[in-house]
């Protein structure tokens, strides 16, 4: 398990791998904000949560396909389907490769990136937490939706099709959080409901995943 | 004699041949009675003037959207337990209605609340749920395009199916936290006291059993279809060896 971890971070690090894509384009996403509603440091203050949120939502739905379409192209994910460890355990491992070499470097870059909006002085610490406890569950839905798109050649924008709608929850309690914090305002309630849907999603969609991969290889 | 008898296939397709022409039937029957009366025998709300008719459609397409992804999350879980085809094929028959059913809902309501409320739309929690609805029952019809095998598609869909109602469920509430709304709560419901007037009442409950019974009827007829494309594949499949 901690070789296959080691393994995928090594792949998604190295050339090729596509590590700085999704943070290039939350970057270009968030650069192209304020050319759309305008320079006002009001405006941009008031929607600067959220457009984090929806930006590192976006960034960490381009590099899902990923997750298991290279392994699937070189045969090794059905060695590892046919490996003496359980499949969900595989599939959790991916996961958590993903939201290292995604979710957490996008929560890194989202308060740098807060300046650029105008963010207010007390929602920083907010919106890293936010994304901190948000991103696992979006790497885990995400890896749920690759699975169930790994056996089809253009899969990549039916995955999108899938995998947002999924989203809406984490999406919906982590951009609160980040928005009350932001005005100060107590952030106990969403953040709770965002840490139970990542508590929820890491322990039933891995099963849920390695179901659908199997399907796949058959 | 049990419900089992009719996952073999040639006993689904006699007893529906039979069942489909009198629910058909039935449905159109009670869907004119109940529109008839609803449209042109009650009296204009004081308030709302004759726009309160739309509800004899809203209502009732709104219930079927919720119920036609109900059905097909037991259908899938039959699938996946059971392994029983028409299950399956009834799960993919509905969808497309399922779908139809909520946009009829979505696109009366913003009839009902163009003059009432004074705007096609809000990012209320009712009419927010049932936009993620559709986007749900989007995503299940096109995963059953996509995948060329039908066994696999069928695994597949019924997994998602799964996922997506907990997450559908899920987005329910999450938007109820996220704004409240304009819409009212619940009109009908069976434990509490009435908030619709017995003369709308009345219409409706007729309306919403013509819903059922089209419902029923059209996922029938959808399986049938579905049914025989299976065996055409498999003759054109057995054609090709030969």
């Amino acid at each position: 398990m901690l070789a296959l971890l080691l393994r995928d971070l090594r792949l998604a690090t190295r050339a090729g791998g596509g590590f700085g894509l999704s943070l290039a384009f939350f970057l270009i996403v968030t650069v192209l904000v304020p050319f759309g509603v305008g320079p006002e440091g009001g405006t941009l203050a008031r929607i600067a949560p959220g457009i984090l949120w929806v930006g590192a939502l976006l960034s960490c739905l381009l590099s899902l396909d990923r997750i298991f379409a290279l392994d699937r192209e070189d045969g090794s994910l059905d060695l590892l389907a046919t490996a003496p460890i359980p499949l969900d355990g595989v599939v959790a491992v991916k996961s958590l490769a993903h939201w290292l070499t995604t979710g957490l470097p996008l929560t890194l870059a989202a308060p740098v990136l807060g300046v650029l909006l105008n963010l207010p002085q007390s929602g920083f610490l907010w919106l890293t937490l936010s994304l901190l406890l948000g991103t696992p569950a979006l790497s885990v839905i995400g890896t749920f939706g690759a699975a169930l798109t790994v056996g089809l050649k253009r899969g990549g924008l039916l995955l999108s099709l899938l995998v947002l709608p999924l989203y809406i929850p984490t999406l919906i309690f982590g951009a609160e959080a980040a928005k009350r914090g932001a005005e100060g305002l107590a952030t106990g309630t969403p953040l709770l409901m965002l840490a139970g849907i990542t508590a929820g999603t890491v322990a039933i969609l891995p099963f849920a995943a390695a179901a659908a991969i199997r399907v796949n290889l058959r | 004699m049990s419900i089992w008898e009719y996952a073999n296939p040639k006993k689904f397709m006699q007893t529906s041949s039979w069942a489909l022409p009198w629910v058909t039937g039935l449905a159109v029957l009670t869907l004119l009675t109940g529109l008839v009366w609803g449209f042109f025998f009650t009296p204009d709300d004081f308030r709302q003037g004759s726009t309160v008719k739309i509800i004899f459609i809203h209502v009732p397409s709104a219930m079927m959207a919720i119920n036609c992804w109900a059905m097909m999350l037991v259908t899938s879980l039959v699938w996946l337990i059971r392994r029983h085809h028409v299950s399956v094929l009834a799960a993919k028959a509905a969808a497309p209605i399922g779908i139809t059913m909520t946009l009829i809902a979505l696109f009366t309501g913003a009839i009902w609340g163009q003059p009432m409320w004074g705007t096609w739309w809000a990012w209320d929690p009712r009419l927010t749920s049932f936009l993620i609805l559709f986007l749900f029952y989007l995503g299940y019809i096109a995963l059953w395009e996509a995948v060329e095998d039908p066994d696999t598609a069928a695994d597949l869909t019924s997994v998602l199916c799964l996922v997506g109602s907990v997450f559908a469920l899920l987005s329910r509430y999450a938007v109820l936290f996220w704004n409240q709304g304009l819409h009212q709560g619940a009109s009908l419901s069976l434990d509490k006291e009435e908030h619709v007037a017995d003369q709308f009442a009345h219409p409706l409950w007729l309306t919403m059993a013509g819903f059922v019974l089209l419902f029923v009827a059209l996922v029938l007829l959808r399986t049938r279809t579905e049914i025989r494309a299976r065996r055409l594949r498999a003759l054109e499949a057995r054609e090709r060896m030969a």
